[in-house]
């Protein structure tokens, strides 16, 4: 990969220091700020000159707990994983935030990149996870009387036959 | 029918009624009025709705809401907040009109659904209602080997799939952590810019029929089947061909491809100047298109709109030159941007990429180095078919490679692409076995098709298909 060098992490260094990193990795920079600071620290992100959310998604950790994570930081069940990008620096910082299965809730960032909109309505529809503040948290892919969140570990393949709306159920 | 023959029933009332009405009753009728046509409106919705992800009345909508959907979050300066009664005071739920528009339409492009609220011709809200073409590919790919993966997001965006393999094997060529022999890296380029010019001659076509150029719509099909049939004599199929893999890619090009590929360039190029005495001179399609659906480069940034809808506000943002992946730092092209962000600039931008693709592939049809297709790491591909007779081990790899994939590092990577839609992500989670943790796709078009209620908030609704089309969505990518 030609475009494997990494870049100088100098706006990202220079935003909320203490906050936690993994070095070196790959291309892009990494935080991982706790739920309550996420918000103010993509705020923090946007003012340094970061001005598009390029994609924002959930993943579930059920089944691998032990990825590699900065020290300070807890693993928990569900991760929300944001991609800022920087037009101005030619420069991405991806920034995972760590979301407990016993309260899947995270701020919602649409006030700060309006382009959000759609993508916290994914993660929720596709993992469950609730982004308060959110003015629209409805089911965007799947149909809305849908029970689940087909993207989790524990939501088994083929388990749930397809059924589609309002069609008479099986024999 | 009258309210009181239903509630009341009586004669004497009748009479009453006519004469006299005491203000205290005509209020009570006009609650019963209201209560019955939102049960009438309740039970009409239950026949035929998805619930809470359509464009609901304003009455019934959160002022959040509301503030997204006519897209009064963006106009504000940053932080700022409007009193959300001051949105569209003047409009009522019954000067309005909500009606659907799709999913069975033939000018939305696959199975994408609009709610439109109407005041006359003119469209003030919008909302784009998705998921007909959700298949669950995200999650499927969990369940597919790294081998077998590229064929999973091939079919996600199906007018230029040559671009959902590079990005999902560029993901996991990152997580592996092997370099490509360059003639592989070069093949990909010419295959990816093929695949634009191909996806931008499909586009000039459809939007061409949706603003009544039926000519366009033949003559931009002819060209495309002419990229097509170069794809299918490389790589054995038209669509969803699988060619570009993790490791390189599938065969090397067939003999006389340069013969082909200039061919190509020269008719295509040709014709791209006839497109712009069919369109961009004529003024029917002028009109329809200048200062329609405009959207400002702040707008478009804070809808993360990227692709062509980002650069015709202005913005001169194209991966392939701001963040180079492949070989693009090594050849000379230009970023085409537009001014106003509105139809026609969008129309222009992919008109003159096609171009750019062009003069792209004629210097890499030039600079195709020699050597190897894949990477010759027998955990990554395959042997080569006759090795298999010859030798026990090369049986063992095709048979590993096959059946169980090759195992990746534990990791996560983002990897993005400029896809003619726009910015083309892949965010792969690896545990270190051989199939992706969790693989998610960036859609461009999911992500542009935000863009739409913005676009088409105060225009007419004639202009819906216009704007529609410049968007240029791929259902298929969209609901994934």
């Amino acid at each position: 990969m030609s475009d494997a060098a990494p870049t100088a992490p100098v706006a990202a260094a220079s935003i909320l220091p203490e906050v936690p990193r993994l070095p070196n990795h790959l291309v892009d920079q990494l935080a991982f700020p706790r739920r309550e600071t996420y918000k103010a620290m993509v705020a923090a992100f946007r003012d340094a000159g970061f001005e598009m959310c390029a994609d924002l998604c959930a993943v579930d950790y059920l089944t691998h707990p032990g990825r590699a994570l900065p020290e300070g930081v807890a693993p928990e069940r569900f991760e929300v994983v944001v991609n800022l990008l920087s037009l101005s620096m030619r420069q991405r910082v991806r920034i995972r935030v760590q979301v407990p299965e016993s309260e899947p809730e995270v701020d919602s960032i649409v006030d700060v990149y309006p382009g959000v909109d759609a993508m916290e309505r994914e993660a929720y529809d596709l993992i469950g996870i609730v982004f308060t503040g959110h003015p629209d948290m409805t089911r965007i892919l799947m149909p809305e009387d849908w029970e689940g969140h087909p993207l989790r570990k524990d939501y088994g393949v083929g388990r749930v036959p397809v059924q589609f709306k309002e069609a008479p159920g099986p024999r | 029918m009258s309210e009181h023959d239903h509630h009341d029933g009586g004669d004497e009332r009748d009479d009453q009624d006519a004469v006299e009405l005491s203000p205290e009753r005509f209020a009570e009728l006009e609650a019963e009025v209201a209560e019955r046509h939102e049960v009438e409106e309740r039970q009409l919705v239950a026949e035929t709705s998805e619930g809470a992800q359509e464009l609901a009345p304003r009455r019934t909508t959160s002022p959040g809401g509301l503030r997204q959907e006519v897209g009064a979050v963006l106009r504000l300066p940053e932080g700022g907040y409007v009193d959300p009664s001051d949105i569209d005071i003047e409009e009522r739920d019954d000067q309005t009109m909500i009606i659907n528009m799709g999913p069975q339409h033939p000018s939305t492009h696959g199975v994408l659904r609009l709610m439109l609220e109407l005041d006359g011709e003119t469209v003030l809200r919008t909302k784009p209602v998705i998921g007909y073409l959700h298949t669950g590919m995200e999650k499927q790919g969990e369940e597919l080997t790294y081998v077998q993966g590229a064929t999973n997001v091939t079919r996600m965006d199906y007018l230029s799939p040559l671009n959902n393999e590079l990005v999902f094997s560029l993901a996991t060529e990152a997580l592996i952590g092997i370099e490509l022999p360059p003639r592989a890296v070069w093949i990909r380029m010419l295959m990816s810019e093929l695949s634009r010019v191909a996806s931008h001659l499909m586009w000039m076509a459809t939007n061409g029929m949706d603003l009544g150029s039926t000519s366009m719509m033949i003559y931009g099909f002819r060209e495309r089947e002419m990229v097509l049939s170069f794809f299918e004599k490389t790589t054995g199929l038209r669509m969803n061909t699988n060619f570009i893999r993790p490791g390189g890619v599938a065969a090397d090009l067939p003999d006389g491809w340069e013969d082909d590929v200039d061919i190509l360039c020269e008719t295509i190029l040709a014709r791209s100047f006839e497109y712009d005495e069919l369109l961009t001179g004529q003024p029917i399609f002028r009109e329809r298109t200048e200062a329609v659906g405009s959207l400002s480069a702040e707008e478009a940034l804070a809808l993360s709109a990227t692709g062509p809808i980002l650069r015709s506000t202005g913005v001169p943002w194209d991966l392939r030159r701001t963040m180079p992946y492949l070989a693009y730092d090594t050849i000379e092209f230009d970023v085409i941007v537009g001014t106003y962000g509105d139809n026609f600039d969008r129309y222009s931008v992919r008109l003159n990429e096609i171009r750019e693709s062009i003069r792209i592939i004629r210097q890499i049809v030039e600079m195709m180095p020699p050597g190897d297709y894949r990477v010759q790491d027998r955990k990554v591909t395959p042997p080569p078919r006759a090795r298999i007779d010859e030798s026990m081990e090369a049986l063992i790899h095709h048979f590993k490679i096959f059946t169980e994939g090759f195992r990746v590092p534990e990791g996560e990577v983002y990897v993005a692409i400029e896809s003619p839609r726009g910015e083309l992500g892949c965010y792969i989670v690896s545990d270190g076995t051989s199939k992706p943790y969790r693989m998610h796709i960036r859609a461009p078009s999911f992500v542009n098709l935000q863009t739409l209620p913005l676009l088409l908030r105060g225009g007419l609704m004639a202009d819906a298909v216009a704007v529609i089309s410049s968007v240029d969505p791929v259902m298929g990518e969209v609901d994934r």
